[in-house]
């Protein structure tokens, strides 16, 4: 575990003596030690209850036991400082921006490979790196609309960007609902607390997918949220932002393409489509281009996105930023595109399709964390300090094979927060999913994000597919 | 709106419909069953009741008699029957849940909440009085659903199509009862002393709650041709024939003057409420009502897929 992680509200090591707490927590702590237990108890469960009766679930691939079930949710916020915040805001546009600019390169003159910032092979040998998009730039520039940067912390003032969600982040309708459960729990708490908002998420997303529709749009311009369908683990946020934004919520099916227009099928007839929030993958946006084994997609919806008269949010080829080896050169990249320092720095990585870097990784590996450079959702990566012996030598086994395909990281202690488990309150590791959204005007973010909580002792894996659990983040205003 | 969108809508409503529909006749049935064999108890209703409200011949493929314990099953919870309560309840959340975003947050509760409590019935497991309260229970479920339908949606397309889906379930459900139980219905049948029929008459009645609402519009003892009446031709009767065709002649009305266009699926909703405005009972009996209620299940199941042709693909 390396050294003892920090935590939010006492600010110190845990292990050590919790008597102190930062100023922010202050209240918190109070209401903590005040609050009989019971008291506690029928909160939970009346904010399981809650969630359960507005059906908010999510499917977990491979558990046949329950095809929905709730996200453990955690009634002990999560507080950042409003300093904390501001810091967090700027560096999160910082990197957002320069995402933006290096897509824009990739995609056309290729600066950033010619001046050896990215090596080149990175770039043209991944799966993700779309040929369909060389030279076709997508309205108004934008490719990554909505992006969720996971940021974890690691001191007082270290915050570290963990990875890059650039193709379809998913987790904002916890962040709204996790808020609406608990302004309905503790109306006390808020009272004491000067919490910014988050409501405004909805609108700020609409605007943001309204001020990138195509040219050839009018107006008042038609956008859609396209889902996999209701057997997708994320439908129920598919359907919850299409409520909130009064958007149709379209299935592939309910789309058709004639003329390089898309239009849905309506009651009415045949109408005209300009943006395409989609939550589907590129590989199943259209079958002509991409998985012709696909049934979830659109036949000629990539020559419509093509000809410019649709938009796509987020862009296609956008994966090639969630590329867990495209993220060591990120500092690099913030560099080249922003001609800045990076406000948020990488948590120190290791890519094993260095030669060095690999040896290194072989040396340490039950003191690292691996993981794929293609994964995601917490799946297919080694954590070394909680690996058995057999686990570390199927893994070094993998390295040798395709050292490409992997990167290395110091085992983090990412910071705590104290939660709620079957003992009591007691600290559990934390990160952090804030959201940011591009248009072809500003960038807009949310105070907060997504905290999710590592609900298991010691455990540093937060993913919800994994016993991940969720708690309202608060940014204090002042 | 969304053609799928409105599909889920229209199957929502018609199987919340179902759900209730096979409540009642489960209901009644087990009150004719209890009945001493002088009063015409202990002939065998499950098999009628299997008749119209399930598929008998799936019924017999699945199960090798025919009594209270097999058609409980089949109608209420056997997963092997489309139109099982549960499978309805199931259905109807499936569509619910596609489209959660056009409905108020009190029809997702009804049916979430439906859905939710339905996992807590064990049906092996139940006696009759359990039973009767599940029974109570799935008819609870659809009164709030429909309620909170009535209550809370706006009154545009969305809400047109789910009283669509409910009109032309509930045409088609009265039809399978007039179906299976037209026989009992016909004058011949009142014998002298057809006092044994009585109860076969009434059963029709509860299957749809209508006992009360016959005594009301007639004001004299239960006559089958009465009933019959009641059921296809009287238009106050929420259940009748005649009121789901003023329903879905409506509907498909307010539907065709918002999108501006008119189409078969109205052409044959007002030529069935013509025919049934312009008839009288006698005139039913006269041509046979067993070929009437034939083609009627006949010319409802068209409206049902020129309505899903115009707008629901």
């Amino acid at each position: 575990m390396g050294r003892a992680a920090f935590d939010e509200m006492t600010g110190r090591p845990n292990g050590q003596a919790a008597e102190g707490v930062r100023s922010a927590y202050a209240a918190l702590k109070e209401w903590l030690e005040t609050c009989p237990p019971d008291f506690f108890d029928t909160r939970r469960s009346q904010a399981e209850l809650f969630f359960r009766r507005i059906g908010i679930t999510f499917a977990v691939y491979g558990d046949n036991q329950s095809t929905e079930r709730l996200i453990p949710f955690d009634i002990i916020p999560r507080v950042l400082t409003k300093p904390e915040w501001e810091l967090l805001e700027r560096g999160l546009k910082q990197r957002v921006t320069a995402l933006n600019a290096f897509l824009g390169d990739l995609y056309g003159a290729q600066e950033c490979i010619k001046a050896g910032v990215v090596p080149a092979d990175l770039v043209y040998r991944n799966p993700h790196y779309r040929l369909e998009m060389l030279g076709c730039p997508p309205p108004h520039g934008v490719y990554v609309h909505i992006a969720g940067i996971d940021v974890v912390r690691v001191d007082e003032d270290t915050f570290y960007v963990l990875e890059d969600n650039a193709r379809t982040p998913s987790g904002v309708s916890y962040m709204l609902e996790n808020r609406e459960v608990m302004m309905r729990l503790f109306p006390e708490l808020f009272a004491q607390h000067r919490v910014a908002p988050v409501e405004n998420y909805p609108d700020a997303l609409l605007k943001t997918l309204r001020s990138v529709a195509p040219l050839t749009a009018t107006r008042d311009p038609t956008v859609v949220l396209l889902t996999p369908g209701r057997f997708n683990s994320a439908f129920y946020e598919h359907s919850f932002l299409a409520d909130k934004l009064g958007v149709e919520l379209v299935e592939a099916s309910d789309l058709f393409a004639k003329d390089d227009v898309v239009f849905m099928r309506t009651t009415e007839g045949p109408k005209r489509v300009d943006v395409i929030y989609r939550r589907i993958d590129d590989d199943f946006i259209d079958p002509l281009v991409f998985r012709p084994d696909s049934v979830l997609g659109v036949p000629g919806l990539m020559a419509a996105y093509q000809a410019g008269n649709v938009t796509l949010a987020n862009a296609v080829g956008t994966g090639i930023c969630d590329d867990k080896a495209v993220y060591t050169y990120m500092p690099a990249i913030v560099r080249f595109f922003t001609g800045e320092e990076p406000i948020l720095n990488n948590v120190p990585t290791w890519c094993c399709r260095e030669k060095e870097a690999l040896s290194y990784v072989l040396d340490r590996l039950p003191e690292l964390v691996v993981k794929e450079v293609n994964g995601s959702g917490g799946y297919g990566m080694l954590v070394g300090p909680h690996a058995t012996k057999r686990e570390l030598d199927e893994f070094a086994r993998k390295l040798k094979h395709d050292p490409d395909g992997f990167i290395a990281q110091p085992t983090l202690s990412l910071s705590t927060c104290p939660t709620f488990v079957a003992s009591g309150v007691a600290p559990r590791h934390v990160d952090l999913r804030p959201f940011v959204l591009t248009g072809a005007d500003e960038i807009r973010i949310v105070p907060g994000g997504l905290t999710r909580v590592a609900l298991k002792e010691g455990s540093l894996v937060v993913n919800s597919s994994q016993g991940g659990g969720t708690k309202d983040t608060w940014v204090l205003d002042g | 709106m969304l053609s799928r969108t409105a599909d889920n809508l229209y199957w929502l409503s018609r199987y919340t419909e179902r759900a209730d529909f096979v409540a009642r006749i489960l209901d009644a049935t087990m009150r004719l069953a209890a009945l001493p064999a002088s009063y015409g108890g202990e002939r065998n209703e499950w098999e009628g009741a299997v008749a119209a409200a399930g598929n008998l011949d799936e019924f017999k493929r699945l199960y090798s008699a025919v009594n209270e314990d097999t058609v409980r099953d089949f109608l209420a919870f056997s997963p092997n029957n489309p139109s099982s309560i549960a499978n309805a309840i199931e259905v109807a959340r499936e569509n619910a849940r596609a489209v959660r975003t056009a409905l108020t947050t009190e029809m997702w509760e009804a049916i979430n909440g439906a859905w939710l409590e339905l996992k807590g019935f064990n049906g092996a497991e139940m006696n009759r009085e359990e039973f009767a309260r599940f029974l109570e229970w799935v008819k609870n479920v659809s009164l709030s659903f429909d309620g909170s339908a009535y209550r809370t949606m706006l009154r545009n397309d969305a809400y047109w199509f789910t009283r669509l889906g409910l009109a032309i379930e509930r045409a088609d459900n009265t039809a399978r009862i007039l179906d299976v139980k037209y026989h009992v219905l016909l004058p011949q049948t009142e014998r002298v002393g057809g006092s044994l029929d009585y109860f076969q008459w009434t059963t029709i009645l509860r299957e749809v709650s209508a006992l009360t609402a016959y005594h009301w519009v007639y004001r004299q003892s239960v006559k089958p041709w009465l009933v019959a009446d009641l059921l296809i031709l009287n238009r106050q009767m929420p259940r009748s024939l005649a009121n789901c065709y003023e329903l879905l002649v409506r509907h498909l009305d307010l539907v065709a003057d918002a999108y501006g266009r008119r189409g078969p699926s109205q052409r044959l909703a007002s030529a069935m409420q013509a025919r049934l405005s312009g008839t009288k009972i006698d005139g039913i009996f006269a041509l046979g009502m067993h070929e009437f209620i034939t083609d009627f299940v006949s010319e409802n199941n068209k409206l049902g897929a020129a309505i899903a042709e115009q707008y629901l693909v």
